[in-house]
């Protein structure tokens, strides 16, 4: 027999410090920590980021509002107030790790794309094609230095 | 905002030369509003003395909030309430952020289970919870153990953004 080596799955858990993307609901979009618990399809989170646009004020959320994170605030203490959470918020750097995920750099270009004017539309098309052309230029050398078949 | 509001009614009875200074009653009610919180004042007023309507007052009427409101409590309610066949005591427990969320969820929760209306329901006493030994319930019991985690496993997408045909199969997991 083989060995098989079978691994436990790794679950982002609802736990306390859990950093959570809110999905629906008037905080759309933005991030809150999970700072208590209130059952299992109720969480209280805390938002307390550092930009004005992004602060998310304790407040109960429905876990079918809200997706885990991988990002974690260890060591948060249960039911911790607004301003211990913030320090904590800075001391991980959880904007700025969020900012740098796939996910964030993804809503964040086409939020960007969508807010274009005429001109800078434009402007993306002639970009894209002259990217588009360099690719080709590249191609076509590879293929015309390649033996022939 | 939710459906119901606590209120403070105080009334008593019309002052009358036997008895110029009639005995003040007050009571704390879970109403949709002010005037539903006066009807329920005399209706269990009515059972309990020998006041109504046409010869008492109400002496004041307000609203108690909630003192701290970003804190998660645990209430115990008791409560009574007649079912088709009879009348019956209960004790639940909720966990709640404030009083009127705790009686809200009281009363989805008896529609739910037993088909209990409003009007069928008497609520006779609201608790905070402090002490975790004095809760009585499992279900709550389960929420105060420590480091309690858990995962979301098998989750669907929000129905709203759902269309009717799918060209791929849903990822549950995430």
């Amino acid at each position: 027999m083989a060995d098989i080596d079978v691994k436990i799955a790794q679950w982002k858990l609802v736990e306390v410090g859990r950093v959570v993307l809110i999905r629906r609901g008037p905080f759309i979009g933005k991030l809150a920590v999970i700072v208590e618990i209130v059952d299992h399809k109720r969480v209280l989170v805390d938002g307390p980021s550092t930009e004005e646009n992004k602060i998310v004020p304790r407040h109960v959320l429905p876990l079918a509002h809200a997706t885990l994170t991988h990002f974690v605030i260890p060591k948060l203490p249960r039911a911790a107030g607004t301003g211990p959470v913030k320090k904590l918020w800075e001391q991980n750097e959880i904007d700025g790790k969020w900012a740098k995920t796939g996910f964030a750099q993804k809503t964040e270009s086409t939020h960007r794309r969508k807010n274009l004017t005429d001109f800078e539309r434009f402007k993306v098309l002639r970009l894209r094609k002259q990217a588009r052309f360099e690719v080709q230029k590249a191609h076509a050398k590879i293929r015309a230095a390649a033996p022939k078949a | 905002m939710g459906r119901l509001t606590e209120y403070q009614v105080i009334g008593r009875h019309l002052p009358t030369e036997a008895n110029p200074t009639p005995k003040l009653y007050r009571m704390r009610i879970f109403a949709p509003n002010a005037v539903v919180a006066k009807s329920r004042f005399w209706y269990f007023l009515t059972q309990l003395r020998k006041v109504k309507k046409a010869n008492g007052e109400i002496v004041s009427l307000n609203v108690i909030s909630e003192k701290r409101p970003l804190k998660v409590k645990t209430f115990g309610i008791w409560l009574r309430y007649d079912s088709r066949s009879g009348t019956h005591n209960m004790y639940k427990e909720f966990r709640e952020m404030s009083r009127t969320d705790a009686v809200e969820s009281l009363y989805q929760d008896m529609a739910a289970r037993h088909r209990a209306r409003f009007g069928s329901i008497h609520i006779l006493k609201v608790v905070e919870i402090e002490k975790a030994d004095s809760i009585r319930r499992p279900y709550i019991k389960q929420l105060l153990t420590k480091n309690l985690k858990f995962p979301l496993p098998h989750r669907s997408g929000s129905s709203s953004q759902k269309k009717v045909f799918a060209y791929s199969r849903p990822s549950t997991f995430a």
